[in-house]
């Protein structure tokens, strides 16, 4: 019966209940579409550093996400190949981040193939001449590109000769000299990628290099990648958070107002239950009740949200990828669940305390 | 040896105070109320017969004296024993009626019997109340789809259904018309002769004091006269 009163008393104000409803959606929705995105970022980033089928980067010893350097020597290479006879493929590249952050990659074409087990072209061929260029199909479809068409990097006009499967190292390709020349980074590269034949001896070869390249950077792809995935967490976790908090804040507030506003129009109502009996804490039941069901119905629209925001993210900024998580709907959920039912505290309270006398005495 | 009133009230005063006045409701009421009686306490407004309704029906504390409800004194009872007297000894009927909008009339009697927890075991008492008050034909009715007088049916039905030892009624026939008025009279006084409800009703209509009560007191300034 009790349960029926809480369901009447949602649909006796559907406007009201729907508005908190998506209130409480949203914050479920930016919840996880905000962890949603840091991750997906994180594991598109994961995943092109992958593709590239390396064993062992080289890298300069310097902080921060981004590379717009090149000190590692081109001659490099062939000194580890002679001392190593272990390693089968070597790969130089350039890198340089501009203000939109997308980062260009100078690479050789035939070198990059040799290394990752191919780069599929879905459309056009590699670059041949120097200011063409090859870009991911993700990041073809956000810009509207295609074969033929000019794109402006770093200043200068590039002719895109072809779109790759997108996961091998870069979004956008231009060829190793280019970039050098306009970079002024002739005979360097900013990264060096090496793959071994019998991937068991990677330790082995580290620790050698190390001690003799105590200025470099040298780690396995995987450590590298752990060190990435560990500070990029970090990271992200601090902003996520506020963006939680903010989140949570909201939902509070919105669970509060409302559930006041419901309070104060049914003073009346609550005053009747009393005088028939009902106990603060009936009282206090019935608001806590209609909280919970309507943050229930705020996180399935907010779960539903989120998959309509993925996909709408996907379709409007294809290079922003939103992975849902699991645990985090879970997280979401319990987040919300806890901020309803401290915003509905001071709603449940005023109306336990509410005098019936006082309440019923508005003849 | 005589048996004591259900309802005794001694020498009660109540002082509301609005702003820097002090403005007396009541008096110092002294009533008893035996067991099974109808006593209609009569009186214009502002004669504090509402204040009394509210003191006796332990909504409201008074300033000074006492009240007893079945030998307990309401000043000793806690918050939650108070709510407990109002959901098993006391029933409830007020002018205007006081159902629950979003319920139909048969919830708004249910929802009585779940509060005091005699849903599902009151042995037919649901289905004998509905009967004697003739509503059988509305129970799946709306507050607002039921007439004044169909409507104060259903709030004595909830008022009555966990079988409480005094039925207090707060002008229960205040905004209705003559005939449901009339209706609404004669069910109260069916409850109290057929199955020995004790009624304190709350009137400023003499006729109606006289139509139904077994004894009329008249209130005025806070005193009975």
């Amino acid at each position: 019966m009790i349960q029926r009163l809480v369901f009447r008393n949602l649909f006796h104000r559907p406007v009201r209940t729907g508005l908190t409803v998506l209130a409480v959606a949203v914050e479920v929705a930016m919840i996880v579409m905000m962890v949603g995105v840091a991750e997906g970022l994180l594991q598109e980033s994961l995943r092109r550093t992958r593709g590239v089928g390396a064993d062992i980067l080289i890298r300069p010893y310097i902080s921060g996400a981004t590379i717009s350097t090149a000190d590692i020597s081109a001659k490099l290479p062939d000194l580890l190949v002679e001392r190593f006879p272990d390693i089968s493929h070597t790969l130089g590249v350039t890198l340089h981040t501009p203000g939109d952050l997308q980062t260009i990659t100078g690479v050789d074409w035939d070198e990059l193939e040799a290394m990752s087990g191919g780069v599929v072209l879905f459309e056009g061929r590699p670059y041949e001449a120097p200011y063409e260029a090859v870009v991911d199909e993700l990041y073809a479809r956000q810009r509207d590109l295609s074969v033929g068409d000019g794109i402006e990097l770093m200043g200068h006009d590039f002719e895109i000769t072809g779109v790759s499967e997108t996961g091998k190292m870069s979004r956008v390709f231009i060829p190793l000299e280019t970039m050098a020349e306009l970079q002024g980074w002739q005979g360097r590269y900013s990264l060096l990628y090496l793959k071994l034949d019998d991937s068991s001896k990677v330790r082995g070869i580290i620790e050698e290099i190390r001690a003799r390249l105590p200025d470099r950077n040298v780690s396995s792809v995987e450590d590298f990648l752990a060190t990435v995935t560990t500070d990029v967490r970090q990271m992200s976790t601090q902003y996520t958070n506020i963006i939680i908090g903010i989140a949570v804040v909201i939902g509070f507030i919105v669970v509060m107002l409302a559930m006041y506003t419901a309070i104060l129009e049914r003073i009346r109502e609550i005053g009747i239950l009393k005088a028939i009996g009902a106990s603060k804490r009936l009282v206090g039941t019935i608001v806590m009740r209609e909280t919970l069901v309507v943050s229930a119905l705020g996180i399935l629209v907010g779960y539903g949200l989120s998959l309509a925001g993925r996909e709408l993210v996907a379709l409007k900024y294809p290079l922003i990828p939103v992975l849902i998580i699991p645990h985090w709907l879970a997280i979401a959920a319990g987040l919300t669940i806890a901020g309803s039912i401290a915003g509905a505290s001071y709603p449940a309270w005023k109306a336990a305390s509410a005098d019936p006398c006082e309440v019923l005495s508005y003849e | 040896m005589q048996k004591s009133p259900i309802i005794e009230v001694r020498d009660l005063k109540k002082v509301y105070r609005l702003g820097s006045i002090d403005v007396p409701a009541l008096r110092g009421v002294t009533l008893d109320v035996a067991e099974g009686e109808f006593l209609a306490v009569l009186g214009p407004s502002g004669s504090g017969k509402s204040t009394l309704f509210h003191i006796v029906g332990g909504m409201l504390a008074p300033t000074s004296g006492t009240v007893r409800i079945a030998g307990l004194a309401m000043s000793e009872l806690s918050d939650a024993q108070r709510t407990e007297m109002r959901k098993t000894t006391i029933g409830f009927v007020f002018q205007r009626f006081n159902l629950l909008q979003t319920l139909s009339a048969e919830e708004n009697i249910r929802i009585a019997q779940h509060i005091a927890g005699t849903a599902g075991r009151d042995g037919g008492h649901l289905e004998h109340v509905i009967r004697i008050l003739g509503i059988a034909h509305r129970l799946r009715h709306k507050p607002h789809a039921l007439s004044g007088g169909e409507q104060q049916r259903v709030a004595i039905a909830r008022a009555i259904v966990n079988k409480p030892r005094i039925l207090l009624a707060d002008e229960p026939t205040g905004n209705l018309d003559s005939e449901n008025s009339q209706a609404v009279l004669d069910t109260l006084t069916a409850l109290n002769r057929e199955l020995g409800q004790t009624v304190l009703m709350i009137t400023h209509n003499p006729e109606a004091a006289k139509y139904c009560a077994n004894r009329v007191l008249q209130m005025r300034d806070g005193r009975i006269v």
